[in-house]
């Protein structure tokens, strides 16, 4: 096919397009009676709610960092990344004709999708840590910037997860069964249970493969500050989330050719 | 102007490649009225899904210099939980056209009346029937696509649409295809079968039928 059509041009009917594929999500998703879109943050702000409280009582102080923001940190990056990804899994078949409209591409579906879940999980995070820092049960973060940062990156590393994991599902229904059970697996590993600083030196060499960790550690380092050690590499979370976003975009595009119809 | 250029298809399928086109060469100008004749399964509705842009060609180029319309009356994008009024802005949204000015129409067309603010699930098939059709004349296009001249709703519907989309705009492009030889008959000047992944092209709307019958 040839395209004739400028890159801003393009560039405004993909934000569009994008923008009307997220509104008949949150409508069709949350529907427009009782409170709607607010499950958006509302749902994984309840998870993550829980299992803090769980933490709360179940262990003691580590050290001088408090458990709530330890918990919310490490919970709010695993739904982020978790969620974004299993959003995607099997996000065009329900979609399929939706791409009879020559605008709408498989990559707007996934980018609608991704916006709506990584907005969900930043704002469920920024709520829960601003409630329990004026509660009293959190101290102020230490660096907000580094935070901001650490965020992104999780958020850039979640929307290639996604679009590896949305395109894979839709060639195979084995890959679809098994990315269920590798989020489980994958969960522990992620950084969110523990910090790097205290496991022995083996296994912190060996955990730092998990790109996520690096996320999670950045994402401590600026709430914690000096308070804690925090072991992280952001070029090695970059080059990653590189990686992943080209093999992401790779596998769409080739996608692309095996939609057939319905 | 709508050129395809040596464009073939193939699908995967458990026996390997198949090739649904195979070297179609096609030309729409403006205003032109386009038949494709075909069996089920001959491809008709792959042909109109590469000429929307849905699908791309496994090779050859489509080049597309006038506006072309999704299948209309297509309401395979109607998600149940959504009322016609989102399916309305949905769409005007994807086209870049204005919903104040669309709506209207799409209203006094579809004759939903206080169902419009409804979900579409609650609609009966000659609701869902009227509000795609009218949604399909909410944006305008250069050029129609037409996969299978509709089957529902009764016949002051059909002559409603007919009104809009013969009469109204009439200048326009129109691409039709269908395995029922009088619906071709009726609208298009120019005429190609398909056939065995190919596709052949006739002026005359006699011979196209008589070559039709015979390669079957």
């Amino acid at each position: 096919m040839v395209s004739d059509t400028p890159l801003f041009r393009s560039l405004a009917i993909q934000a569009r397009v994008i923008g009307a594929l997220l509104l008949r999500e949150i409508i069709t998703r949350y529907g427009r009676h009782n409170i709607g879109f607010f499950w958006l943050f509302l749902e994984p702000m309840i998870f993550t709610l829980g299992v803090t409280l769980l933490y709360g009582y179940l262990r003691p102080m580590h050290g001088a960092m408090s458990i709530i923001p330890f918990a919310i940190t490490g919970y709010s990056s695993v739904l982020m990344w978790r969620n974004a990804a299993s959003r995607c899994s099997k996000a065009i078949e329900p979609n399929l004709s939706l791409l009879y409209h020559r605008n709408v591409t498989t990559l707007d579906i996934f980018g609608a999708r991704l916006l709506l879940e990584i907005s969900g999980a930043t704002i469920s995070l920024i709520v829960l840590l601003a409630v329990f820092i004026f509660a009293g049960y959190a101290p102020m973060p230490a660096d907000p910037l580094t935070m901001v940062g650490a965020w992104l990156l999780l958020a850039w590393f979640g929307g290639a997860l996604g679009l590896i994991v949305g395109a894979l599902s839709e060639r195979s229904q084995t890959f679809e069964r098994i990315w269920h059970t590798l989020t489980y697996l994958m969960f522990p590993l992620s950084g969110a249970l523990f910090m790097v600083d205290w496991l022995p030196a083996k296994a912190q060499s060996l955990i730092l493969w998990v790109p996520m960790v690096h996320g999670v550690e950045m994402l401590r380092d600026g709430y914690f500050g000096s308070a804690v050690r925090t072991h992280y590499d952001v070029g090695y979370l970059v080059l990653v989330n590189f990686i992943m976003l080209w093999v992401g975009l790779l596998l769409i595009d080739r996608g692309k050719y095996l939609v057939a119809s319905e | 102007m709508i050129t395809l250029r040596g464009v073939s298809k193939d699908y995967r399928t458990r026996e390997g490649g198949r090739h649904v086109l195979r070297d179609i060469n096609l030309q729409i100008d403006r205003g032109a009225k386009i038949g494709i004749l075909g069996r089920n399964g001959s491809g008709k509705s792959t042909l109109i899904r590469l000429i929307g842009g849905a699908e791309h060609p496994t090779c050859g180029v489509i080049k597309r210099e006038m506006t072309v319309s999704w299948p209309l009356a297509f309401s395979g994008g109607f998600q149940g939980s959504l009322t016609g009024l989102d399916n309305l802005r949905f769409i005007c949204r994807v086209y870049g056209a204005d919903i104040d000015r669309a709506r209207p129409f799409v209203e006094d067309f579809s004759e939903l009346g206080v169902y419009f603010r409804e979900p579409v699930k609650t609609y009966s098939a000659g609701m869902r029937a009227r509000l795609a059709f009218a949604l399909s004349m909410a944006i305008e296009f250069d050029c129609y696509l037409i996969d299978e001249v509709l089957a529902v709703g009764d016949s002051r519907f059909h002559e409603k649409c007919h009104h809009e989309l013969f009469e109204k705009r009439r200048d326009r492009a129109l691409l039709m295809v269908s395995h029922l030889p009088q619906h071709i008959r009726e609208y298009c000047s120019t005429i190609y079968v398909l056939s065995a992944a190919r596709i052949q092209r006739f002026d005359d709307v006699d011979e196209a039928y008589a070559y039709f019958a015979e390669c079957g």
